[in-house]
């Protein structure tokens, strides 16, 4: 595909820290290639800030290759920019025009709160995967692999659910700050595999639990977090949480010894 | 101070060393565990799953990551698979082979008696990950896939659809964050480990920048484990995440680790070519495409420019099939990246600046039907499509090598420790099993063998010979002399990172520094490759400390100082690597000097150069001073490989 060079103004969220207020400031930006990713823009307009003796926007990136879930973004509104299964990082300039405006926030969810410009924090999301979303087998204690036949339809169910990558966009989509996406995802991940039945139940409640603790807000079905997901989420794990909640809500019964299986 | 190179190897039959070690080596009784602290830098698939083991085993444990959360170590990144010797295929697979494989791709520059040891253990770590709820490919039966991969006639590799690192590495995580769940294991995000602490030569202990509030920290502990990484980002180019560094890794060999190899980097044959000078990264596309893919370019030079559907298959030159009938397109990496190098040098490389040969699934795709090339490479083909505009089903990826993986690191002995007691060091971070050359779909088994099945035997070991009592009277005071000591050194030097007077970016200098080495160090280097580096290393890193600038506070959140630290010692260690380069007189693996070839193959000294190099510290890096452990090789023989 041939280049282009586009000239952009960009509208950027500037905060210094989580105390502060912050703002929108507006900056100038000339010849950028269309090959460029949306985070090459970027380091484009910093190398730019810095020259100016300003100090650098602070966002949030590691792989650049859409799998670590470090990037983040909302770009003109749209969490990761609104190209379909695209993280921010894979988001290319050819997707905009010469003389283009481009609004650039950082995640907006009380859940995670901005530490410095378009960087949030996301540890609320560790905190509901460490108060179930596993599996409870120690190190050694596993028999062969093969021992266990998962049916090739089961696994494939339980991988498009892991594909998650816990980036946040269902969260900063969502009209409530809900974290349904996300958690019913990794529910779907273990609960499609035989492996994670034994905990079903209680994995259900805890995960839900510590959900709602993390100051997440509740589902009201506008699935605006499977459209926003970059790894193509289906709603459908959202509807296997609730069923399970619901089960869970008459079945589960706590186990007798606190932090059994731990060893 | 001189290193003492001891590789603690057991004796006897190598298929006993590891099942006699496991018995000679010292237990902690399991209610004495929970005394003891010991510190994990790395949440990765080697430090993740150390910490989570240990926190299982009762240890008091702390992981420390420079992420956001543990989730985001770049093992995720990994896309192939993690092979392993269960033989599941019956095609003649074993833990010999493995262990004969691993030996012979590394180029006969790896430790026997661990890479045996890696090879026992990797059918274990199929079932333990199995049992986690990794959701490997599965056959129609419900048993587990396989596929084949570079440098093996068997097909050994596990694979979860092209997402194995990651999804082994949520593996860990949710082991990790069980314990951290548990109060087992403390967990530090944001958190950078800036030096190791020694007291009366043990480590005992790290200190860190807490990377939110810039506060720096001292940590004590009875051990300190470095799972921390490769150093491929010193050509700042490579297909590693931003934040990969050689930090943890390079503080440890200042304060008297051995650093074995550095100049044993891995080029990775097919990447994604660089499009302009904006770009930040390279992206590999997975060497589980070359199962299906073709690799070729046109055999005339008045081809290039043409469309590839112009040019008909008597005009196209499939060279690896050509040169390495047996192996074809499934040649090991080094060998593959640099036959892709000497077609472009030779005027047939396609695409920007001739840097790229075609990777091609249109036969694939003839066979087998495009739905099926779907289900096993869409979600690599999608993410081609959306980095290059190109729709790869229609058009022939175009690929180039990049810097990949780094098979240099901290010297370990058998239990994995460094030369420093105390001090252990895991997965990539180490030199102990690749050699000169790392095969496809190992990475993932070595880290996860370090972390789920060695360091855990190797910490009690150690921690059950420091006394007599276990417990308290042996950790170090984090407010005693040892650490404020190098709390002191820390901030000094983010200070003076802090007031160099310049106005140019940290990058621009670590771009300058990766063209260096890539010219100097990278797939082909030479004696006057490496002296023309080690001449202009020194005058660009004069240079950072005079120009650069990094704007922002010391005390606050601040990306420009993270990066300005991790640069001032990629430019040390630079040196280092084309020291160790210019030594290393032969060619092996990765490590391809020009002046020592035949036939355009590697050429090894193994009269000379049976040895990994293992560099002591003595003040400037230009005094480094090499020392040598033999290697030797008693169950796989001394050969010149060959892939023909």
């Amino acid at each position: 595909m041939s280049e282009r060079m586009l000239s952009l103004t960009l509208h950027v969220w500037r905060q210094p820290d989580a105390r502060s207020t912050g703002k929108l400031v507006t900056y100038k930006l000339k010849d950028v290639s269309t090959h460029a990713s949306f985070l090459e823009m970027l380091d484009i307009l910093n190398e730019q800030l810095i020259e100016q003796a300003e100090e650098p926007v602070a966002f949030d990136h590691d792989c650049r290759e859409g799998i670590c879930g470090t990037c983040s973004l909302m770009i003109n509104g749209r969490a990761h920019g609104g190209q379909k299964a695209t993280t921010t990082c894979q988001l290319h300039m050819r997707l905009f025009n010469d003389g283009d405006e481009i609004w650039i926030e950082p995640w907006r969810a009380s859940a995670f709160p901005v530490i410095k410009d378009l960087c949030v924090d996301r540890t609320a999301f560790d905190r509901v995967i460490s108060a179930g979303g596993y599996i409870s087998s120690n190190c050694g204690s596993a028999p062969d692999a093969n021992d266990l036949l998962v049916p090739k339809a089961s696994a494939d169910l339980a991988m498009d659910a892991a594909a998650c990558i816990g980036c946040g966009a269902c969260v900063a989509a969502c009209p409530n700050g809900s974290a349904m996406l996300f958690v019913a995802a990794k529910l779907a991940h273990l609960h499609h595999l035989p492996q994670g039945q034994p905990e079903r139940l209680y994995r259900t409640q805890a995960m839900v639990t510590a959900m709602d603790a993390a100051g997440f807000g509740n589902c009201s079905n506008h699935y605006e977090c499977e459209a926003a997901c970059p790894k193509d989420i289906s709603r459908d794990v959202i509807a296997m949480l609730n069923r399970d909640y619901a089960k869970s809500a008459f079945c589960y019964r706590e186990p007798s010894t606190k932090g059994e299986g731990s060893g | 101070m001189t290193l003492h190179l001891d590789a603690r190897v057991p004796s006897g039959p190598i298929e006993q060393k590891w099942s006699k070690a496991k018995f000679e080596l010292r237990l902690v009784n399991p209610a004495n565990k929970r005394k003891y602290k010991v510190i994990v830098v790395g949440s990765g698939l080697a430090g993740g799953a150390a910490a989570a083991t240990l926190a299982e085993l009762g240890y008091d444990v702390a992981c420390f990551c420079f992420q956001d959360t543990p989730r985001r170590a770049h093992s995720i990144a990994a896309q192939g698979g993690i092979n392993a010797a269960k033989n599941y295929q019956n095609d003649g697979d074993s833990i010999h082979r493995l262990f004969y494989d691993t030996v012979k791709g590394g180029d006969f520059r790896a430790r026997e008696a661990n890479v045996h040891r890696l090879a026992e253990v990797s059918v274990d770590i199929i079932d333990q990950c199995a049992a986690m709820g990794v959701p490997f490919a599965r056959e129609y039966g419900g048993t587990l896939a396989n596929r084949s991969f570079g440098g093996a006639q068997v097909s050994r590799t596990f694979y979860a659809r092209g997402q194995t690192g990651q999804q082994l590495l949520l593996g860990v995580y949710s082991a990790l964050t069980r314990q951290i769940g548990f109060g087992k294991v403390k967990m530090f995000s944001r958190s950078e480990m800036l030096d190791v602490v020694i007291e009366n030569g043990r480590a005992v202990g790290i200190v860190t920048r807490d990377l939110i509030t810039g506060a720096i920290e001292s940590h004590a502990a009875h051990a300190v484990i470095l799972a921390t990484g490769g150093y491929s980002n010193v050509f700042y180019l490579s297909t590693n995440a931003k934040g990969c560094n050689v930090t943890a890794t390079y503080r440890a060999y200042k304060r008297g680790a051995g650093f074995a190899n550095p100049c044993f980097t891995q080029i990775h044959p097919t990447c994604i070519p660089v499009s302009g000078d904006f770009q930040s990264k390279l992206t590999l596309m997975s060497e589980s495409l070359r199962n299906d893919g073709r690799v070729w370019v046109p055999k005339t030079t008045t081809d290039v420019t043409k469309h590839p559907d112009k040019i008909s298959d008597e005009d196209r030159d499939y060279y690896l099939e050509r040169k390495y009938p047996s192996f074809g397109n499934l040649s090991p990496r080094d060998i593959a990246s640099r036959a892709a190098k000497e077609q472009c040098d030779d005027g047939r490389g396609i695409g920007p600046g001739g840097r790229g040969v075609y990777l091609d699934f249109r036969d694939a795709i003839k066979r087998n039907g495009e739905a099926q090339v779907r289900e096993k490479y869409g979600n690599l083909f999608d993410m081609y499509e959306r980095i290059t505009g190109e729709n790869p089903y229609r058009l022939p990826m175009r690929i180039y090598p990049a810097v990949h993986y780094t098979m240099g690191g901290l010297w370990v002995d058998y239990n994995l420790q460094t030369t420093i007691p105390g001090l252990f060091c895991l997965g990539e971070a180490n030199f102990s099993d690749h050699g000169a050359n790392r095969l496809g779909a190992s990475a993932l088994m070595q880290g996860l063998a370090d972390g789920y099945f060695i360091v855990s035997y190797a910490i009690g070991h150690y921690l059950a010979g420091l006394s007599s009592s276990p417990g308290a009277k042996d950790l170090a005071s984090p407010t005693g002399s040892a650490f404020t000591t190098v709390e002191t050194e820390v901030k000094g030097r983010l200070d003076r990172l802090m007031s160099i007077p310049g106005k140019h970016s940290v990058d621009s200098f670590h771009k300058e520094l990766g063209q260096i080495l890539w010219e100097g160090c990278g797939m082909a280097r030479s004696k006057q490759s490496l002296q023309d580096a080690l001449k202009k290393i020194p005058e660009v890193r004069e240079r950072f400390w005079r120009d650069a600038t990094v704007l922002g506070g010391r005390d606050s959140f601040n990306q420009s100082l993270e990066k300005a630290g991790r640069v001032a010692d990629y430019f040390e260690f630079a040196e280092l690597m084309c020291k160790d380069a210019l030594v290393r007189e032969e060619s092996c693996g990765g490590h391809f000097r020009t002046e020592h070839q035949v036939d355009g193959e590697a050429k090894r000294d193994d009269d000379k150069f049976c040895h990994a190099a293992v560099w002591e510290y003595a003040g400037d890096t230009s005094d480094a001073i090499r020392h040598v452990e033999p290697l030797v090789f008693e169950n796989v023989k001394l050969a010149t490989r060959s892939y023909k």
